[in-house]
This record gives C-alpha cells, sequence and structure tokens, in this order.
C-alpha cells in the first residue's frame, strides 16, 4: 500500500470523476430508451429519449421542499448517501476489457455490501420523511431488501466457488478475474443448467433491486402515492432520479460481467484503441440487451405484487431455483 | 395484546382515486383494521340548480351528473318525468334509447378495465383496453356528435334518429368488439398476476351485499341476479329478455371478490353487444319523439301535476331519479340517486383485513362514481365544520320537515 504514488491517486481521482460523469450520462440516457420502449410496447407514443435529462434539470431548479415534521438533516442526506454509493459501485464494475478502476481494493462481496447502501438511504429518507406514506414505503423497501438478499448472494457464491475449483491460485471474488474467465466454459452441461438457473435468479433480483414493477411495492403510486419519495422534491428527488439511473447500469453490469463477460474485439481482429472502442460499445450493447430483458420487458407485462407475494417470490421460488442452480454447479465438479 | 395501529389517509386527492373522497384507516402493520368512510367532498348541488330549470334545461343538468354515465342519468330522469306526465315514448325512441345505453356500457366497462389495470401496477392493460375503448367512443361521436354527453336524450323520445346507413357502421364496431374479446378475456381472466392480486381480495358475500342493499355488478359478482333491465323491464328492455349476469357462468362459483367483479363486467360487454344486435333487427320504424315541438312539450309539462319515478341499470348499477311536477314551470321535487351511493357501505366489508396494497383495486372495483353520488354536505355554519348525521338526527330532521309542510 506504501508504493502507491502521488500520481496513481490523481489517475484515480480523475478515473473516478470520468467514470461517475459516464455512469450518470449513460445511466439517464437508457433510462429514456427504457421509457420509450416501454411505452411503444404499451402502444403510445412515450417521452422523448432526452426526457430523464430534462426531468433531472428541471428538478435541479425547483423548490426543495423540506416537511415540517421530517428529520431534516437526515432527510437531506440519504439522497447524497444513496448517489455516492451507488457511484462507488460503479468504480468496482469492469467494462469490457477495461478491468475496474478499483481492481485489487474490493471484490464483489464488497459490491454486494454497497448495493444495500442505496437501499438503506431510500430507507432511512423515508422514515425521515414524517410521512405515513412514506413510512409504509420504507418498511416494504426493507422487508424487500431482505428477501432478494439470499438469491442474490447466492448466485455471486455459486460462481465464485466454481471458480475457486478452477482456479486455486486466484482471488476468485475479484471481478477482475471474474470477467476474464466466463462460467460457461468452465462447466459441463449439468454446471450449464445450474448456470442458466443462476441467471433467471439474478434476472429475478434485478427489477427488486430497482424497484420496478412487479416489486415496486416500495414506491407503489397508485397505493402509496410514490412511497418512499413522496415527500422527495426539487433537488433530492434528483439526486433519487439519477440513483435509479445509475443502480440500473450497475445491476446490469454486474450480470453482464457474471454471465456475459465476452468481448468482440479479437473476433473482429482489432487492436489497441478500436479495440478498446469496439469492446466498450459492445458492453453498452449488452447491458442494454439486459435491462430490456430484465428491467423494461418485464415491467410492462406484469402487474405490481403485494408485498406478502414478493416476499414469497424471493424467499421460497427464487432462492430455490438459485440453490438448485448452486447444487447442480456443485455436483457438476464433483462428478467430474 | 395490546396492538398498536396507524392511521392512513386516502384522499381526497390521491393518485388511486379518480374523484375526491376521503378514507380514513387504522392500519396494524400492512393490515386494515378499521375503514371510515367521508364523503361529500364533491358535493355540487346539482337537484338545487335543477329545481331553477325547466324539465327540457334539467336534461342538460343530469347528463352532466357523471361524464361516464352520460346516458344514463338523463335516460332514467327522461322516464321520470314522462311517468309524472303521462307522456308515451314511441317504439323506436325506446329502442334507440336502448342501444345509446348499451353503447354506453360498452365503453363505461371498458374504461373501468383500464383502471383496474393501472390500480394494478399493470399500466400496459390500461393503455391497451384504453385504446380499445376509442371504437365505441368513435361510434358514438359519429351516432350523437359527442363521445361523452351525447345530448340525445329528449323527454318522449329522443333528438337523434339511427338512419338505415348508419347501421352498417354500428355493426362494424360490434364485429370489432367481438374479434377482440377473446384477447380481452385472455389477459384479464388468464393473466396469472392478476389472478395473484384479484382473487380472494376485497370479498363481499351475498349476505353483506343483501344487506347493504349494493347494486349493478357490485352485487350481482356476490352472486345476486339483481338487474334492473331483468326485474322490472322497461323502455325497449322489455322486448329483449335480458338475464342479470352472475359469475358463475364463466367460473362456476361465486366467490364475491374483486375477480368476479372482472369476470361480470367482461361478460357484460358481450351481453350489450348482443341487445344493439337485437335491437338492431328489431328496431321498429315511426316517431322517434312523443311531441316534436319543445314550446308544446314545456306547455304541456307546465300544466302536469304528479310525481314520477325513473330507472335505470346504469354500467355501475340502478340509477334511480324521482321528479315531482306541481304545474309550474320548474319541477318541485327532483331527485338523483346514483348507484355508487348503495355500493357506499359495502366497501366497508370489502377493506377491513385486507392489506394497504388491496385498497385501489378494492376501491375500484365497485367502479365508484363519486361526483354521482354525493347529494348531501353538512356544514356547520357557525364554526365551518362538517358534521356527520347519525340516523336519529336524520329522523328528527325529517319529523321537524313533515311538521313545517302540514302543520
Amino acid at each position: 500500500m506504501t508504493t502507491i504514488s502521488l500520481f496513481e491517486i490523481l489517475v484515480k481521482i480523475l478515473g473516478a470523476i470520468v467514470i461517475a460523469f459516464l455512469g450518470v450520462v449513460i445511466g439517464l440516457f437508457y433510462k429514456g430508451i427504457d421509457r420509450k420502449l416501454a411505452a411503444r410496447m404499451q402502444a403510445r407514443v412515450g417521452p422523448p429519449i432526452r426526457q430523464p435529462f430534462m426531468d433531472f434539470f428541471k428538478l435541479m431548479i425547483k423548490e426543495n421542499i423540506v416537511p415540517q415534521n421530517a428529520v431534516s438533516w437526515i432527510f437531506n442526506g440519504a439522497p447524497i448517501m444513496a448517489l455516492v454509493s451507488s457511484i462507488t459501485i460503479l468504480l468496482y464494475l469492469p467494462v469490457g476489457n477495461i478491468p475496474p478502476l478499483l481492481s485489487g481494493y474490493g471484490d464483489i462481496v464488497l459490491i454486494i455490501y454497497l448495493l444495500t447502501l442505496p437501499t438503506i438511504g431510500m430507507v432511512v429518507g423515508g422514515f425521515a420523511s414524517g410521512s405515513p406514506y412514506a413510512n409504509v414505503g420504507a418498511q416494504r423497501e426493507m422487508v424487500m431488501m431482505m428477501s432478494y438478499e439470499l438469491p442474490l448472494v447466492t448466485t455471486v457464491i455459486a460462481i465464485g466457488w466454481k471458480l475457486s475449483q478452477v482456479y486455486p491460485q486466484f482471488n476468485v471474488f475479484s471481478l477482475a478475474v471474474i470477467n476474464a474467465h466466463p462460467i460457461w466454459g468452465l462447466v459441463g452441461p449439468l454446471g450449464f443448467i445450474g448456470a442458466i438457473l443462476l441467471f433467471i435468479t439474478l434476472a429475478a433480483v434485478t427489477p427488486g433491486e430497482l424497484s420496478k414493477v412487479p416489486f415496486d411495492a416500495p414506491e407503489a403510486e397508485t397505493e402509496l402515492a410514490g412511497g418512499i419519495l413522496v415527500e422527495y422534491s426539487g433537488r433530492n428527488l434528483a439526486l433519487f432520479g439519477l440513483t435509479d439511473a445509475v443502480k440500473t447500469i450497475v445491476m446490469t453490469s454486474l450480470t453482464v460481467a457474471l454471465f456475459f463477460p465476452y468481448n468482440i474485439s479479437h473476433l473482429l481482429a482489432l487492436s489497441g484503441a478500436f479495440a478498446l472502442i469496439a469492446d466498450v460499445l459492445f458492453f453498452l450493447v449488452k447491458i442494454f440487451l439486459v435491462m430490456f430483458v430484465e428491467v423494461t420487458f418485464i415491467r410492462v407485462a406484469v402487474a405490481r405484487l403485494k408485498i406478502d407475494q414478493v416476499s414469497f417470490a424471493y424467499w421460497i421460488p427464487v432462492s430455490i431455483i438459485g440453490l438448485l442452480g448452486l447444487m447442480l454447479i456443485v455436483l457438476d465438479t464433483i462428478i467430474v | 395484546m395490546n396492538k398498536k395501529t396507524y392511521s392512513i389517509p386516502i384522499g381526497p386527492v390521491h393518485p388511486s382515486l379518480e374523484e375526491p373522497m376521503t378514507f380514513n384507516f387504522e392500519i396494524y402493520g400492512e393490515r386494515i383494521e378499521k375503514v371510515n368512510l367521508a364523503p361529500g367532498d364533491n358535493h355540487r348541488g346539482i337537484e338545487f340548480m335543477g329545481r331553477q330549470r325547466n324539465p327540457i334545461q334539467i336534461i342538460y343538468l343530469a347528463e352532466r351528473i357523471c361524464g361516464i354515465c352520460s346516458a344514463s342519468h338523463p335516460f332514467a330522469f327522461c322516464q321520470a318525468v314522462e311517468n309524472a306526465a303521462g307522456i308515451e315514448v314511441p317504439e323506436r325512441g325506446q329502442y334507440i334509447r336502448v342501444i345509446i345505453a348499451e353503447l354506453e356500457r360498452i365503453h363505461s366497462h371498458i374504461l373501468w378495465a383500464g383502471i383496474a389495470g393501472h390500480e394494478l401496477g399493470f399500466d400496459s392493460v390500461l393503455y391497451i383496453s384504453w385504446r380499445a375503448r376509442e371504437e365505441v367512443l368513435d361510434l358514438l361521436e359519429y351516432l350523437t356528435g359527442n363521445r361523452i354527453n351525447y345530448g340525445v336524450f329528449m323527454i318522449g323520445g329522443v333528438r337523434r334518429d339511427i338512419t338505415e346507413e348508419q347501421i352498417p357502421r354500428i355493426r362494424k364496431t360490434l364485429e370489432y368488439y367481438k374479434d377482440i374479446y377473446g384477447k380481452i378475456e385472455d389477459i384479464f381472466l388468464n393473466d396469472p398476476t392478476i389472478a395473484l392480486r384479484t382473487k380472494n381480495v376485497g370479498v363481499l358475500t351475498k349476505e353483506d351485499a343483501l344487506r347493504l342493499c349494493a347494486v349493478g355488478p357490485t352485487t350481482r359478482a356476490s352472486g345476486i341476479k339483481k338487474d334492473v333491465r331483468q326485474d322490472q323491464p322497461y323502455s325497449a328492455y322489455a322486448d329483449l329478455e335480458v338475464k342479470a349476469i352472475t359469475p358463475d357462468v364463466f367460473s362456476g362459483e361465486v366467490n364475491g371478490d374483486v375477480y368476479d367483479r372482472i369476470i361480470v363486467r367482461l361478460l357484460e360487454v358481450v351481453q350489450s353487444i348482443q341487445i344493439i344486435e337485437q335491437c338492431l333487427e328489431n328496431m321498429p320504424s315511426g316517431e322517434i319523439v312523443a311531441e316534436k315541438k319543445l314550446v308544446k312539450l314545456l306547455n304541456q309539462l307546465k300544466k302536469a301535476k304528479g310525481e314520477g319515478i325513473g330507472r335505470h341499470e346504469a354500467p355501475r348499477g340502478e340509477v334511480f331519479h324521482y321528479v315531482k311536477l306541481a304545474e309550474a314551470e320548474v319541477p318541485e321535487i327532483w331527485k338523483a340517486r346514483a348507484p355508487t351511493y348503495n355500493n357506499l357501505m359495502s366497501w366497508v366489508p370489502m377493506l377491513l383485513g385486507e392489506q394497504i396494497a388491496d385498497i385501489p383495486i378494492v376501491i375500484a372495483s365497485t367502479d365508484p362514481c363519486i361526483a354521482c353520488m354525493d347529494r348531501v354536505t353538512i356544514l356547520n355554519k357557525a364554526n365551518g365544520q362538517k358534521d356527520v348525521l347519525t340516523k336519529k338526527d336524520l329522523h328528527e330532521l325529517s319529523v321537524q320537515k313533515t311538521r313545517r309542510i302540514a302543520p
């Protein structure tokens, strides 16, 4: 640790700023595409793709209202905590061939911890707003978080364990390692099925993590009028909007890193800067496809579940699918 | 055990309500322990306005009691006036009234289906059903000149005829709905997430429905075969043999839950299509209105004396109008009772014990129309506060009024 030079620190800081900026911009852009596609599937025209940007700039100039019986420092602090923690995760995620900026300073276990922070930020903000709607929303968000943690962790552990069997010499929970060794190539037919089950598990967790239909009970517009976010306005709401956009990128990137870490540059026989650009573009296409399946498509095709149904869905069917996937991968390894 | 409950207000303005109405809930965790309804936020004094206008002008007001039932209220009102003044409606007029009323039922039920989807967080259903609803609105515009507030009803008949060349356009719309009905049914009755959210939710037992005098699809979904068109056929319905629809026709059982209310409304769309087809086949020729000259009609009404009632099975249930004419320019009394008023108290047994998440869909499941329903608001002028009158207070007030009228 003592060997880090000043230059390296400067590079990291600059890199962090660039990644944060790109993460936010791409997140908002993808949110626009998501809204447009959802609208087309629902037989409406939909907002222009730049709508999330317009929403953001408009919210920034709007008045920031703090309710009288809110705990104002928590109320104002929660959105910042949520945004900062979600941007921090971006620094740990690999993009195409580029290893994570903070590679070596934390692995996927840290990411799982960090993923709970934006959620906790929203919960704390909800409880601090002093509104019964926000209170109910925050309770639901907590219940949901407790429900989807198990399947999420199962997925990650399964892949890490498999890697540890094949490459005992590596730090298997490092995303750089996971990114370099796709799971599909390491397993036999049984494990392949297991990996598919794990992917389904992660695909089911993603809408919950992002509070999208059918798992949007904490925000449920028609029930709780926005739930956690009901009292938020102006700058704070804009920050939560950014958090949502960044979290979408985080969750889709995580799926890509765990299951689809393939690159395109060697197929096209590119090298140098071109390879880099091709891989980054290919990565963007991949996270777009994952977002389309896990977020956009699911949210136009189903109704919202009640919170007890959400809990049940995550604890029983989704967890069982996840554990089954884990077991199949273990079996696959033991038999071979 | 000492349960700590907290209260959540829904309304007067809330995303799940289309109109202002206040609900106060006592909640334990996510479960509803106590429901308190507080209507009266949408009182417009329509009956008072009516008593300063002549009956033909009131039709215009009656149409605007409700934006969706804009054929049902004038239908019932015209019947009440005709009943009071002894006017006979020509047969062709009766058939046209029924066609417009049934077209309205189609558009109202499809509108409701969309709202139900929205309340469940299934927005795709909202957009798709409302797109399907456009077809019948276009037809109504073609027939009457307006998408809603048709302006067709007139005391003694209707104002616009349905001509021979308009009939193919009507048939085209009916065919369109027959074509897409399978899809609509598939979306609502076979979708697993909709079933999860609506089965065994908001149950209204047959006993409760009878006790609380619920009307319309709300009561039929609880297994009571109650339909004004069947029980006391009026207008052209007397020729048509309408049967009240209960959910056992489709599923073989009656649960009285939200899912059953969806079934009843969807089947009623099919029933309305059949009724309109029968009307088109059997429509007699002749006059459409008893008295064409409005001045003459007004004079006739001015001389009339007597009471009349008009009932109509609106999309939401029985709508009831009472009119008392007393040889004057304006009616002495005009009383309108919308179906939502009867269904109001059925929310209490439906909501008790359910979760917060069920509130929007259970409230929407009776297809409430608050603006139709709000007839009375009690204001204490001394302190400007709203008061609630108990049964005892109301009794006392009516005794006082009787003494005032007949000492």
